[in-house]
C-alpha cells in the first residue's frame, strides 16, 4: 500500500466514525464535536484529492464557524438529561434504516456503473490544481453570477437570524 | 438582413425597470414630487432613446425600401436547450419603432396626467411602481427578438393588468375585476403557448428573424403539406391575441378592467396592452400570410367584434364602460385589417387609435375628477361650459374617432375600408369581401353614432348633476389638460403621415414600416389597384357612415327629448338584447357556472347520498376506519415518518436504475 | 490496486447513508440539523473528487457554494431553532407539532 492509500483509508474511517458518532450520541454536545472530528478526516481526503483550497475552507468555515455557532447555540440551550427526551425505540427508525442503507447500496451500485468509476485518477495534476488562485480567478470569471448570488444569500441569512432572534419586532 | 447592434435598445427596456423598482422599494417613504419624478424621467428618457434609434433605423436604409433594416442587441444567454435557443436579445425593426414610440410617447403623457389624477391617492408611489413596471413589460414585448421573451412581456403585461385593476383591492367588486381579467387572460395565454410550441416544433426555432428564413424557404408543396398544422399554429396564436386584445369569444374582461384607476384604462386597456394582438400578428404576418383560412377567421371575429361591441356601446351609461366597449370595437377594425392582409393599416389605425383613444379615456377621467368620482352620463350633462378644454379634446377625439374628414381615425379607418376592396383576392374573390364591407361601414356609422351619443349626453343640454357632484365641479389642473391637449393635436394630425396612395403624396407611415410587412406586400401586390376612382368611392362611403353617425346621434341626443326613450321602446325586445350585452356574461355564467352547480347537485344526489352515504358508508364503513387508522399512522404529522417513507420512494427508484445499469 | 474515484464515491454514499439514517431515527432538531450537515458534505465530497477525476476546477466551485448555503441555512436554522425553544421549552420534533391536524 502507497502513502496516499494509507492516508486514504485513515481519512475515510475517521470520517465515518465521526459521522457515526453524530447519530449514536445520547448528547448533542458529543454530536457536534465528533462531526467537528468528521470534518477534520473529510478536509485530509480534499487535500489528497488535489483540492487544497476547499480543505483550509473546510476547517475555517465548517469545522471552525458553523460548527463553533452549532455548540455555541447547544451550550446557550443547555438542555438537561431529561429534556433529551426519553429512550423509546418504534418501527420507523428500523424501517427508515432499511431504506437508507438500500439507498446507500444503491447510490454505490449507481456509481459504480459510472464510466470508467474504476479507472485511476490522472496522474499529470497540475501544479496550480485546487489552489487559491485557481479558484479565485474561477470565481471572479465564469462563476461571477453565483458568486455575487451566494453573498446576496449569506447578507440575507444574516438579516435574517437576525429579525428571526430577536426577541420582539 | 442588415442588422445592426446597438447599445440604445438595453437602457430603453431598462430605464422604467428601474425606475418601478426604485419606486416599488423607497417610493413610499418619499415625497410625491420626488416619487412623480422617479416615474415621469425614465420613461421621457426610455421616449427621446426610442427616437434616436427610430432615426439611426431610418439612417440605415437606403432612399427607397430601408432594407430590412433592424438594430439589435443581445445581452446574454438565457435559455439554451437542445434546439431550444432564447437569448436575452432585443430586436428594433420598423413595427418595434412605432409601437416603441407609442408606448413611450402616450405612456409619458399618460405618466404626466396621472400626477394631477392620482395626486389625493395613499398609494402614489405604488402607483407609479406599478405604471413603469407595465411600460417596461410592454417594451419586452415589442423588443423581444424571440417569441418566448416576448411571452415573457406577454405575462408581465398581464401581470401588471392585474395590479391595477385591483389597485384599489380593499374593494371586492374591483378585486374581481382583476381576477376576471387574468383568467380570461389565461385562456388566450394557453393558446399562445400551444401556438408558439407548435411553430417550434414545425420550424425547430422561436427566433422570429429564423422563422421568417424558414417560411420564405418554404416550398410551395412544403406549405400545401404542412397547411393543416401552420393553420393551427396561426389559429392557436390568434385565439391567443383574442385574449390579449378583447375579441370574440374572450371580450368579456375589458369592460370590467375599468374598475382600475382611468389613466390605467387609458394606458393599458385603450392605447398598448390590448394592441399587443395586432402587434404578434403584425410581426408574424409571414406566417398569417401563408394561412388564407386563419386570416378569413380573423377578418370575421374582428369585424363580428367591431359590430357587437358598438352596439352594446350605444346601451351603456357608464362613461368608461362606453369607452370601453369603443375600445374593443376598434380593435376589431384592427383585427379585421389583420385579417384582410392589411397590416399597415392594422398599425397605422393602431397608432392612431392610441392617441384619440388615449384622449378620450383621460378626458372621461379629467370629467370623473371633476364630479368627484360620477361615471354615470345620466348624472352629467352640460358640461360642456364648465370643462372648457376637457370637452373641447373629447370633442376632437369623439371627430377623430368617428372619421371626421382630415382628422386622424379619417386616414386610418379608410385605409382598411379600402383594403377590405382591394385585397378581395386574398380573401378568395369579391364574395367575403362583399359581405364585409357593408358591415365594416355599418360599424364605422356605429363608432360615429356611439361616440357622439357619449359627447351629446355628457357635455351638451342640462345638467343633470347631483349636489354632491355640483359643489366642487372644476376644471383639471393644467397637469391634466396639458396632455389631453397634446393627444388632441396628435389625433388632428398623425393621420397625415398616412395618406392615401391616390393623393401622389408619400405615404409616410407605410413607407416606413414596409420592409417588416413586406411578406404580406408581395402577395397583396399582384392584386394591387391604384384605381382611384375605387378609392375615392371607399373613402366617400366611409365618410358618409361616420357623418350620418354623427347627425343621427345629433337627431337623437344632441336636443334632449324623448326620442331614444321612444324608439327603444318600439323595439323592447332588441333593446333587451343589447341592453344586456347579448347576455354574453351570462352565457359564460351559465356554462361554466351554473352547469358546475348543476352537475354539482347531480353528484349530491346520486354520488353522495346514494353511492357515499348508503353504500360505502353503511357496507363499507369498516374498510374505511381501517384503511383511514392505517393511512393515519402515516399521515401523523411526524415529519420524521414523511422522511422515512421518502427515503422509501427514492431507494425503490436507485434500486431500480442501478439494477438497470442506467449510466447517469 | 490504487485509489480511484470509486473508492471517494463510496466513501461519500456511506457518509450520506449515516446522515440520512440520523435524520430519520434521531429527535432533536439541532442533530437533524448536523445530519443535514453530514449529507451536504458527503455531495461535496463527490463533487471533489469528480472536479479531481476531470481536472475541472468547477466541482469545487459548486462545493464552494453548498458550504455558503450551508453557512447561511445553520446561521437561520439556529435563530430559528432559539425561538422555538424560548416558546416551547423543548427541542424534540415530537413536541413540534403546531401543524398537525
Amino acid at each position: 500500500m502507497t502513502v496516499e492509500q494509507v492516508l486514504f483509508y485513515l481519512f475515510a474511517v475517521g470520517a465515518i466514525a465521526g459521522c457515526s458518532g453524530v447519530v449514536l450520541s445520547r448528547n448533542p454536545i458529543n454530536s457536534a464535536v465528533s462531526l467537528v472530528a468528521a470534518f477534520f478526516f473529510l478536509a485530509g481526503n480534499y487535500v489528497l484529492l488535489h483540492a487544497n483550497f476547499m480543505a483550509i475552507v473546510q476547517i475555517l468555515v465548517y469545522a471552525g464557524a458553523i460548527m463553533v455557532l452549532f455548540l455555541f447555540v447547544l451550550m446557550l440551550l443547555n438542555q438537561r438529561d431529561e429534556e433529551l427526551g426519553p429512550r423509546k425505540v418504534s418501527i420507523a427508525p428500523l424501517l427508515g434504516m432499511f431504506a437508507a442503507a438500500v439507498v446507500s447500496v444503491s447510490i454505490g451500485a449507481g456509481f459504480m456503473s459510472y464510466r470508467n468509476a474504476t479507472a485511476n485518477f490522472p496522474t499529470d495534476v497540475p501544479l496550480s490544481f485546487g489552489t487559491a488562485e485557481q479558484i479565485g480567478r474561477s470565481l471572479m470569471t465564469t462563476h461571477l453570477l453565483p458568486f455575487e448570488l451566494v453573498s446576496l444569500l449569506l447578507l440575507i441569512g444574516i438579516v435574517s437570524a437576525v429579525v428571526v432572534a430577536k426577541r420582539r419586532l | 438582413m442588415n442588422t445592426v447592434a446597438t447599445g440604445l435598445l438595453a437602457p430603453l427596456l431598462l430605464l422604467p425597470l428601474a425606475g418601478a423598482a426604485l419606486n416599488g422599494a423607497v417610493g413610499r417613504f418619499l415625497p410625491k414630487p420626488l416619487s412623480a419624478a422617479i416615474g415621469l424621467v425614465p420613461i421621457a428618457v426610455s421616449f427621446v432613446l426610442a427616437l434616436v434609434a427610430a432615426l439611426q433605423l431610418h439612417g440605415l436604409g437606403g432612399a427607397e425600401a430601408y432594407g430590412a433594416a433592424a438594430l439589435t442587441q443581445d445581452l446574454g444567454e438565457w435559455l439554451n436547450v437542445g434546439p431550444l435557443v432564447a437569448n436575452w436579445a432585443l430586436h428594433f425593426d420598423a413595427v418595434t419603432a412605432v409601437m416603441a414610440l407609442v408606448i413611450t410617447g402616450v405612456g409619458f403623457l399618460i405618466h404626466l396626467y396621472s400626477v394631477g389624477y392620482m395626486h389625493d391617492d395613499e398609494g402614489f408611489a405604488k402607483y407609479f411602481a406599478y405604471l413603469n413596471l407595465f411600460v417596461a413589460a410592454m417594451l419586452s414585448l415589442v423588443l423581444a427578438d424571440n417569441l418566448i421573451l416576448l411571452f415573457l412581456g406577454w405575462e408581465g403585461v398581464g401581470l401588471v393588468s392585474w395590479l391595477l385593476i385591483g389597485f384599489w383591492y380593499k374593494d371586492a367588486e374591483k378585486v374581481d375585476a382583476a381576477n376576471k381579467a387574468f383568467i380570461a387572460n389565461r385562456v388566450g395565454d394557453l393558446a399562445l403557448m400551444l401556438g408558439v410550441f407548435l411553430l417550434f416544433g414545425l420550424a425547430g426555432t422561436v427566433h422570429v428573424g429564423e422563422l421568417r428564413e424558414w417560411v420564405s424557404h418554404l416550398s410551395p408543396a412544403q406549405i400545401t403539406a404542412g397547411g393543416t398544422l401552420l393553420t393551427t399554429s396561426t389559429m392557436l396564436l390568434f385565439i391567443g391575441c383574442t385574449g390579449k386584445s378583447a375579441q370574440i369569444p374572450l371580450y368579456v374582461w375589458l369592460p370590467d378592467a375599468m374598475a382600475g384607476p382611468t389613466p390605467v384604462s387609458a394606458l393599458i386597456h385603450a392605447a398598448t396592452m390590448v394592441t399587443a394582438g395586432i402587434y404578434l400578428m403584425v410581426r408574424l404576418n409571414f406566417l398569417f400570410v401563408l394561412t388564407p383560412v386563419t386570416l378569413a377567421v380573423v377578418a370575421v371575429i374582428g369585424l363580428a367584434t367591431a359590430i357587437m361591441a358598438g352596439t352594446i356601446g350605444l346601451m351603456q351609461n357608464d362613461i368608461k364602460k362606453v369607452l370601453a366597449y369603443s375600445t374593443i370595437s376598434q380593435l376589431g377594425f384592427m383585427f379585421l385589417a389583420v385579417g384582410v392582409a392589411a397590416p399597415a393599416a392594422a398599425m397605422f389605425h393602431l397608432v392612431t387609435h392610441a392617441f384619440f383613444k388615449a384622449l378620450l379615456f383621460l378626458g372621461s377621467g379629467s370629467v370623473i375628477h371633476a364630479l368627484s368620482g360620477e361615471q354615470d352620463i345620466r348624472r352629467m350633462g352640460g358640461l360642456g361650459k364648465v370643462l372648457p378644454s376637457t370637452s373641447k379634446t373629447f370633442l376632437i377625439g369623439c371627430l377623430a374617432i368617428a372619421g371626421f374628414p382630415l382628422t386622424a381615425g379619417f386616414f386610418s379607418k379608410d385605409e382598411i375600408l379600402w383594403s377590405i376592396m382591394n385585397n378581395q383576392q386574398v380573401l378568395g374573390g369579391p364574395a367575403l369581401s362583399s359581405v364585409l364591407f357593408p358591415l365594416a361601414l355599418f360599424a364605422a356609422f356605429l363608432t360615429a353614432l356611439y361616440m357622439f351619443r357619449l359627447y351629446f349626453v355628457v357635455f351638451a343640454g342640462e345638467q343633470r348633476l347631483t349636489d354632491e357632484a355640483k359643489s366642487h365641479l372644476h376644471e383639471s389642473p393644467a397637469v391634466m389638460t396639458g396632455p389631453l391637449w397634446v393627444l388632441a393635436i396628435l389625433s388632428l394630425v398623425a393621420g397625415f403621415a398616412g395618406l392615401p396612395h391616390f393623393t401622389g403624396l408619400p405615404n409616410l407611415f407605410h413607407h416606413f414600416i414596409a420592409p417588416v410587412i413586406a411578406p404580406t406586400e408581395a402577395l397583396v401586390r399582384s392584386v394591387y389597384s391604384h384605381d382611384s376612382g375605387a378609392i375615392w368611392g371607399c373613402v366617400g362611403a366611409g365618410t358618409v357612415a361616420g357623418l350620418s353617425g354623427m347627425g343621427l346621434a345629433f337627431v337623437l341626443w344632441g336636443r334632449g327629448g324623448e326620442r331614444p326613450a321612444r324608439l327603444a321602446a318600439s323595439w323592447p325586445r332588441l333593446h333587451a338584447l343589447v341592453l344586456n350585452k347579448y347576455y354574453i356574461d351570462e352565457l359564460y355564467e351559465f356554462t361554466f357556472g351554473k352547469a358546475l352547480r348543476i352537475k354539482s347537485r347531480v353528484y349530491d344526489l346520486f354520488v353522495d347520498n346514494l353511492v357515499i352515504d348508503t353504500v360505502a358508508v353503511g357496507g363499507a364503513g369498516w374498510l374505511s376506519t381501517f384503511s383511514g387508522q392505517l393511512i393515519g399512522r402515516l399521515q401523523n404529522g411526524n415529519l420524521q415518518r414523511y422522511l422515512t417513507i421518502a427515503f422509501i420512494g427514492l431507494a425503490i427508484v436507485l434500486f431500480l436504475i442501478a439494477r438497470g445499469g442506467v449510466t447517469p | 490496486m490504487s485509489l480511484t474515484l470509486e473508492h471517494y464515491l463510496l466513501l461519500s454514499a456511506a457518509l450520506f447513508t449515516i446522515g440520512a439514517v440520523g435524520l430519520v431515527t434521531r429527535r432533536n432538531v439541532i442533530v437533524l440539523f448536523m445530519c443535514v450537515e453530514i449529507m451536504l458534505n458527503a455531495a461535496n465530497l463527490a463533487l471533489i473528487a469528480f472536479s479531481r477525476f476531470h481536472l475541472v476546477a468547477d466541482g469545487q466551485m459548486f462545493a464552494f457554494t453548498v458550504m455558503a448555503v450551508a453557512a447561511a441555512e445553520a446561521g437561520i436554522g439556529l435563530a430559528i431553532m432559539v425561538n422555538i425553544f424560548r416558546h416551547k421549552k423543548s427541542l424534540l420534533v415530537d413536541d413540534l407539532n403546531v401543524f398537525k391536524n
